[in-house]
């Protein structure tokens, strides 16, 4: 590995994070809050040590496969302690275990929170708590190169480490240009949320910071309620679609941008995706019935929360610990599949599940007809190898990833649901989870190791592991 | 709306194209790295996913899979919307249906890799009707270079500006050599007024764009630009201007051999070509009644003494083999033959070449490469004063570039010494009318000029560029 070159990216992107974390000052000090002193003084450093790391240029930039691989695992981990440092040493959060929990929730979109009362964070932190969500959702890197002065030949490599999914495919041929439409796309998605949130009543700082968790599909609320505070249909609805619309592959608006509205419908993925949306609305509606007053309003909570769920964002409006354990079930499931490759959502990826499922019915089919050739295809075309291993390889970590942390995390010795869903919700970028860390609760009162285990797993979850993994891989230091 | 801001947000450089390429072969990855780098979005397709892969993997490119000649395939690669489609598959008759395709659908401008004979002969006619604004023949153009370099035998590699009128030529420094030690602001009185231009220094590792306190020392490889007549007296001042060579040796019987034995006879040259293959022998000689054709291995020792290996002036490498044509120069070069060239598809090569003494090294790729570039890169700036030629010499670290001079150009009417140049560049040649200027500080560029560029700074597509 090239170290240098790794660090000279690296200090680019941690001075643009400096920058970024300017906001929430300006924020502080529109609200006249003292905070905004600890932020200035985070940001001015943060962009301090990003100028010095990249000062370390050498005559050549070497971004193979495997720095780009190093940038983005040290980038995410580096970002989230930067980013804890306001929380940590404004004393709003007095731990710094929990202060970088907080922060890498936020970044990776997960809106897992350890605090019981949001609502005793100033505007500032509440504010860069979302922030961190909307800049994490797109990815800092994708940032780094739409703006950030450079060579473009080897950005590849970085791009393909952030960018969720099994493929990731360019929207046009020059990568800057693909990471700047991408970027656009996604400020205008929040802006027209925001206009939608504020027409529904909304403050304008509240319809502000929702839509920034909306876009990264995260989930941090700025009421200790999540959305049900609102207690508002049209703010549940609107909030229902963004949530869904960000969970959907971005070449989608691209294509529909240029015109290409019918191949844009037309893409697999996404049919399966809204299949799987309206089949979850529908059998939860059904089983939840008696507990609501009307088919709307199980109708209203029920596709909310299926949404919510599936797009990893995570907020809440109903107490889906009082729902029948078959809802809770289905929900767990949702928890699994996620959002669609090349969106800010998290999870295995529609993509991925049903490539796996195809796989299961092929080999099926080829027990019963040994002789039939059927090779299997997404999106009217053959799937590549690399692509099948790939997502093989995929499932053998998460599933690995996934053991290791539950056995872990059960040394609380908190219900197996609950140290189960602590998991699944942190790896797959959900947030809540079922019981004590469900709805209405918190992951406040986990232990220190349990927290740590749950970071890594954010982390790793976001990055979709290889990043995370080739941190603990020797080979990934050896230079050359 | 969502137009306007898009191109505010694409087009970063004013002269930016969109360029497809087809074909991610050696010359098809090249062109990409090249034009990509020029700020150009290129997207490249090819039938292997593993070629397209790497393409997309190793530069800022995009690709797409699957067959040129489908129009699905050049309708997701964005060819209705292109300003050129590059063709440089293996196959001539599939780069001229792309070209052919790709124009019904909307491109701009086609280029294609044609190779054989039997096409090239008909070229302007076919031109016109498969829809090809410009066609590149490697072996033919390698020839011409060949059969230029036979006629300056002390030049290691020759290349030509303004319609062949001005040379660029590549020659190696010797001990005794007059200009050894001979500073640069020397040199007319060195060489008795001779008007040339010394316009690279490659010394070792390293490249020197001159100034005229630059000293010429032996061992330089220096790159001269010069008329044709100055050149052939500079030859001879300096001594190294050998006996006119009259019996050429063209070991391998391909295209380059036909093309370059039917040069050499048109300028009076014997020619001699050994090839393996009996039946190609057949069809040579069938082509070529005034060559004699020798079947046979040129790499057989006992052959080559049979034939009289070393009574020949000049002996060219071009069987289809890159380590048999050296393993052959490097016989020759032995028997103390005058002229060696060497034909090598393979780039990487050249450094180790010029280690065991072969240094006339002829690239096709190499020459199709910078023949596209150039025409790529004119049409990119039809508004300024555009490239017309485009050379990459030193192993592609400089570029020689000609350009037309266009009215409202920054550069004119101003003296040169008063112009900013940037560094590592030099004005090496002002060609006006029939008139040949190796300009001085004084020399002024005029509108309607062609002016050579020499720079070691890449990307100049505009002669404005050249200022600071």
């Amino acid at each position: 590995m090239n170290i240098r070159s790794v660090f000279f990216i690296l200090g680019k992107i941690i001075l643009l994070v400096g920058l970024l974390m300017l906001v929430p000052v300006a924020v502080a000090l529109i609200y006249r809050e003292a905070i905004w002193l600890t932020y200035l003084a985070v940001a001015a450093s943060t962009i301090a040590i990003g100028a010095i790391c990249s000062q370390l240029k050498k005559k050549k930039l070497t971004i193979r496969a495997r720095e780009g691989i190093a940038i983005a695992g040290l980038v995410w981990m580096l970002v989230s302690f930067f980013g804890a440092l306001p929380f940590y040493i404004s004393g709003e959060i007095p731990s710094l275990v929990d202060a970088v929990f907080e922060t890498v929730s936020g970044f990776t979109t997960t809106g897992s929170t350890i605090l019981s009362d949001i609502e005793a964070l100033s505007h500032a932190s509440l504010f860069w708590r979302s922030f961190t969500h909307w800049i994490g959702g797109m990815g800092v890197l994708v940032l780094g190169l739409a703006i950030l002065p450079g060579d473009d030949t080897q950005s590849m490599h970085i791009m393909r480490a952030e960018v969720p999914g099994p493929t990731v495919g360019k929207l046009v041929s020059r990568i800057r240009v693909t990471a700047r439409l991408l970027y656009i796309i996604y400020i205008s998605l929040t802006l027209l949320e925001a206009v939608f949130l504020l027409i529904g009543g909304m403050p304008l700082y509240d319809s502000i910071v929702t839509s920034l968790a909306t876009a990264g599909t995260g989930g941090f609320a700025i009421k200790n309620a999540s959305i049900a505070a609102y207690d508002s249909a049209y703010i549940d609805a609107v909030i229902t679609a963004f949530m869904l619309i960000f969970s959907v592959n971005f070449t989608l608006y691209y294509m529909i941008l240029l015109g290409q509205l019918k191949t844009a419908i037309r893409s697999e993925e996404l049919r399966w995706f809204f299949g799987i949306v309206v089949a979850a609305t529908v059998l939860i509606t059904i089983n939840v019935l008696p507990l609501y007053s009307g088919i709307f309003e199980a109708l209203r909570y029920s596709s909310f929360q299926v949404a919510s769920i599936i797009s990893t964002c995570g907020f809440i409006t109903a107490n889906y610990d009082l729902w029948p354990t078959f809802s809770q079930a289905v929900l767990l499931l949702l928890m699994f599949i996620g959002g669609c490759a090349g969106s800010t959502g998290g999870g295995i990826k529609v993509y991925r599940v049903v490539v796996i499922c195809k796989t299961a019915f092929a080999n099926v089919r080829r027990q019963l007809f040994p002789r039939s050739v059927a090779p299997l295809k997404h999106e009217g075309k053959l799937l590549d190898d690399d692509i099948k291993n790939g997502i093989t390889g995929y499932m053998f970590t998460y599933i690995a990833i996934a053991a290791v942390s539950v056995l872990i995390i059960s040394l609380d010795n908190v219900s197996f649901a609950e140290s189960f869903t602590a998991m699944v919700a942190c790896l797959n970028n959900i947030g809540p989870g079922l019981g004590k860390i469900g709805a209405v609760g918190n992951f406040g009162d986990l232990s220190i190791l349990s927290k740590i285990v749950l970071i890594f797993d954010m982390l790793a979850g976001r990055l979709e592991f290889f990043p995370m993994l080739a941190m603990f891989y020797p080979a990934t230091w050896k230079k050359g | 709306m969502f137009t306007t801001i898009y191109n505010n947000i694409v087009s970063h450089r004013e002269a930016y194209m969109k360029i497809v390429i087809i074909g991610a072969g050696k010359i098809g990855l090249s062109l990409a790295s090249c034009l990509s780098q020029d700020g150009n979005a290129v997207t490249v397709i090819d039938t292997n996913p593993k070629a397209v892969e790497n393409a997309v993997n190793s530069y800022d490119i995009n690709g797409v899979m699957g067959n040129g000649v489908n129009i699905t395939v050049q309708n997701d690669a964005g060819v209705n919307k292109s300003d050129v489609l590059i063709a440089t598959t293996g196959s001539d008759e599939i780069n001229m249906l792309c070209c052919l395709i790709a124009k019904k659908l909307g491109v701009k401008r086609t280029v294609a890799r044609i190779r054989d004979p039997e096409y090239s002969r008909q070229f302007i006619l076919m031109l016109d009707m498969m829809g090809l604004d410009f066609a590149v023949n490697p072996e033919l153009e390698s020839a011409s270079e060949m059969a230029r370099l036979l006629r300056y035998p002390t030049a290691i590699s020759l290349d030509t500006f303004a319609k062949g009128r001005v040379d660029l030529a590549e020659m190696i420094i010797n001990e005794d050599s007059l200009l050894d030690g001979v500073k640069i602001s020397e040199l007319p009185r060195v060489l008795d007024n001779i008007r040339l231009l010394v316009c690279a220094i490659q010394r070792g590792d390293e490249v020197i764009i001159p100034n005229g306190n630059s000293v010429i020392k032996a061992g330089d490889k220096i790159h001269i630009t010069a008329g044709h007549e100055q050149l052939a007296a500079f030859f001879n001042k300096i001594g190294a201007y050998t006996k006119k060579l009259r019996r050429v040796l063209i070991i391998g019987g391909g295209r380059i051999a036909y093309y370059l034995a039917r040069r050499l006879q048109d300028s009076g040259m014997t020619v001699k070509i050994v090839e393996k293959d009996e039946k190609r022998c057949l069809e040579l000689s069938e082509m070529l009644p005034k060559a004699e054709i020798i079947h046979g291995d040129g790499t057989d020792q006992s052959l080559l003494s049979e034939i009289g290996f070393s009574q020949y002036d000049a002996c060219v490498a071009a069987t289809g083999i890159d380590e048999e044509n050296i393993i052959i120069s490097m016989f020759a070069k032995h028997c103390n033959m005058s002229k060696i060239i060497t034909k090598v598809s393979k780039s990487t090569m050249m450094d180790m070449l010029q280690s065991v003494g072969i240094d006339t090294v002829i690239s096709p790729r190499q020459m199709t490469e910078n023949l596209i570039l150039s025409y790529v890169r004119a049409l990119k700036n039809t508004e300024g004063s555009s490239v017309i030629t485009l050379h990459k010499v030193v192993d592609g670290r400089v570029e020689a570039l000609e350009f037309r001079v266009s009215e409202n150009s920054a550069v004119v009417n101003t003296p040169i010494f008063e112009l900013q140049l940037k560094k590592n560049l030099l004005i090496s040649c002002i060609i006006r009318g029939n008139n040949i200027i190796i300009p001085g500080g004084r020399d002024v560029i005029l509108p309607g000029d062609n002016v050579i560029v020499t720079t070691s700074n890449e990307q100049l597509s505009d002669l404005d560029d050249i200022l600071k």
